[in-house]
């Protein structure tokens, strides 16, 4: 028994309906301890309704989600977590030290105030009123009160979204700090490149369903390809029975091959078309892995 | 397998306890403390809930003649006003307030810690008690300096407490309202009911000089029964009826909890937040 780790939150067969809409379809899943896990899907795909499930701010329709082998509605068990959610409105005339005071005041042995600050990045403005805040203080505010009960297991619900690329990349070292004190995470996301950047684990959901669950070098591998652009008079119908070959796209005058391999297939171009010209060959994106992940399980 | 047991079963002996009584203590304190700070710095809602009553009474109970229908008016208003602005402050920071935060989420992040939810509404309620307190006492610093009013101290304490115990049941109307619409509605919904119940229980001008069909349509409005309540304290309304308005109100308050109950049950496990 030892040798597994434990689990800290799970799913177990969860079914969630909202009316008829059906938000999350059978889903197991278990978030072992110490580890950094992340929820990876597009919008609606079932993320946010997870996390609520698992924090116990919502039931599910069939199934169960436990929080430390337990209820997750008790105290006893939220005391141990934290979570940083998406909110529409937070009370704006509260100070950032009120809003964290408030928090701390929920748990029986809060983390000291100067490491919430700290953790959160917040030192300097931690007088200045919530409505004073620019987007990306808001969202380390809400970061710094998922700390504040010094939780074990940490749930971040889409905590980079509409930011640009450097606010996000100056909060995952916010995030990496907290992780390297050997927490638990629990992160959900839509980009591929920020939970390839701060997981241990993937886990891929779409449309209620887990699609993919592997580290990230296995989920990337899964879709690993290659993208050939070129200029040939091969007919489109000869390149597809090429090796390797997943897709042509035409446009204009190139063509834009997606391959898995592309060797083979650059020598079998150039065999067969003398004039081809402008050769490039680039990975495919992580993006677009991701996407072309989540198209293929649903053709499957 | 024990783990989905402990889910649903009942808590086992070995769990520690919900919340040690000086934290539950210490955790409705902080709710209390920081809602009243944040609606004290919010003109939004300061204006509104101290500001009109204040200004109402300033115009119809104190500037205009005093005699009217053989009743002191200054007297009067002092107390209907109290009425008025208690429970709008009732139905706005409960019911206004809680609708808007639940909507936008931030009642979520809340109960995702382990803050129980009685701390949440005893925050709001404690700072409902608050303002109201705050404001009957300015509405009789003004009536006693400006009106002349003149009463035992006696009836001034009556007075204050008549009125912040009567906003209660408002409160329960407003935890209703937040429960059952959404926050884009509950302001609406708040107005709706508020500014003619509040006209036609003879909350602006006296009752008493309302036409007869209307009064005896304000028999079946709450905020009658609590400034009825309020003016048999100070003297005005008599002892007789006091009953009949405790027990309407009472049963308002019985039926407006009803309803807050079911409305927030119904949303546990749904959408809950």
């Amino acid at each position: 028994m030892t040798s597994h780790p434990e689990t800290v939150a799970n799913l177990d067969h969860a079914t969630k309906h909202y009316g008829k809409f059906v938000a999350l379809r059978d889903v197991s899943l278990d978030v072992l301890r110490g580890e950094v896990l992340s929820l990876l899907g597009p919008n609606g795909a079932g993320k946010t309704t997870s996390v609520k499930l698992m924090l116990g701010l919502s039931s599910p329709t069939t199934g169960k989600a436990t929080l430390f082998g337990g209820d997750p509605r008790k105290a006893a068990n939220r005391r141990r977590v934290g979570a940083m959610l998406q909110v529409g409105k937070v009370p704006e005339t509260l100070k950032v030290r009120e809003h964290i005071d408030q928090f701390r005041g929920y748990y029986p042995s809060p983390l000291p105030v100067d490491d919430v600050l700290e953790l959160g990045g917040l030192e300097g403005i931690e007088d200045k009123k919530f409505g004073e805040l620019s987007g990306g203080q808001r969202q380390r505010v809400l970061f710094a009160l998922a700390l504040c009960g010094d939780p074990e297991l940490l749930f971040l619900d889409e905590p980079t979204l509409g930011f640009d690329v450097e606010v996000r990349r100056a909060f995952w070292k916010q995030i990496r700090a907290y992780v390297s004190r050997g927490r638990t995470v629990l992160l959900t996301t839509h980009y591929l490149e920020e939970a390839d950047a701060l997981a241990d684990r993937i886990v891929v959901i779409d449309k209620g369903s887990i699609v993919a669950d592997g580290t990230p070098d296995e989920i990337k591998g899964r879709v690993s390809g290659r993208r050939v652009r070129c200029v040939t008079r091969i007919a489109e119908n000869e390149i597809k029975a090429m090796p390797g070959v997943t897709g042509v796209v035409i446009e204009g005058d190139r063509m834009e091959i997606m391959t898995s391999v592309a060797e083979p297939l650059v020598r079998q171009l150039l065999a067969r078309d003398a004039s081809l010209s402008g050769l490039e060959v680039t990975s495919v994106g992580l993006e677009d892995a991701f996407l072309s992940l989540i198209d293929k399980e649903h053709a499957a | 397998m024990t783990a989905a047991l402990g889910a649903i079963g009942p808590r086992s002996a070995a769990a520690p306890k919900e919340h040690s009584s000086s934290s539950l203590i210490r955790i409705y304190l902080v709710e209390a403390k920081y809602e009243l700070y944040k609606l004290l710095r919010l003109p939004a809602f300061v204006i509104p809930s101290l500001g009109f009553p204040m200004m109402f009474y300033a115009l119809f109970g104190l500037l205009l003649p005093t005699k009217g229908a053989g009743v002191d008016i200054a007297k009067y208003l002092m107390a209907t006003y109290g009425a008025f602005g208690v429970i709008g402050i009732a139905l706005f920071s409960l019911g206004v307030g809680v609708a808007s935060e639940r909507g936008q989420g931030w009642l979520a992040v809340k109960r995702a810690s382990p803050m129980p939810v009685s701390a949440y509404f005893f925050g709001k309620f404690a700072m409902a008690l608050c303002f109201s307190g705050l404001l009957v006492v300015l509405l009789c610093l003004m009536g006693a300096i400006f009106g002349h009013v003149r009463m035992p101290a006696s009836q001034w304490l009556m007075l204050g407490l008549v009125e912040m115990l009567g906003g209660i049941p408002f409160c329960a109307a407003g935890i209703a309202v937040a429960y059952l619409v959404g926050p884009n509605s509950a302001p609406a919904i708040v107005n709706a009911f508020y500014l003619p119940s509040a006209f036609l229980s003879g909350l602006f001008i006296p009752a008493e000089m309302l036409p007869s069909f209307l009064r005896g349509f304000a028999q079946f409005l709450p905020p009658y029964h609590l400034a009825r309540l309020a003016l048999t304290a100070i003297g005005i309304e008599p002892m007789s009826k006091l009953p009949i308005h405790i027990g309407a109100l009472a049963l308002f308050a019985v039926l407006f909890t009803t309803l807050a109950v079911i409305a927030f049950r119904r949303d546990e496990g749904k959408t809950y937040g």
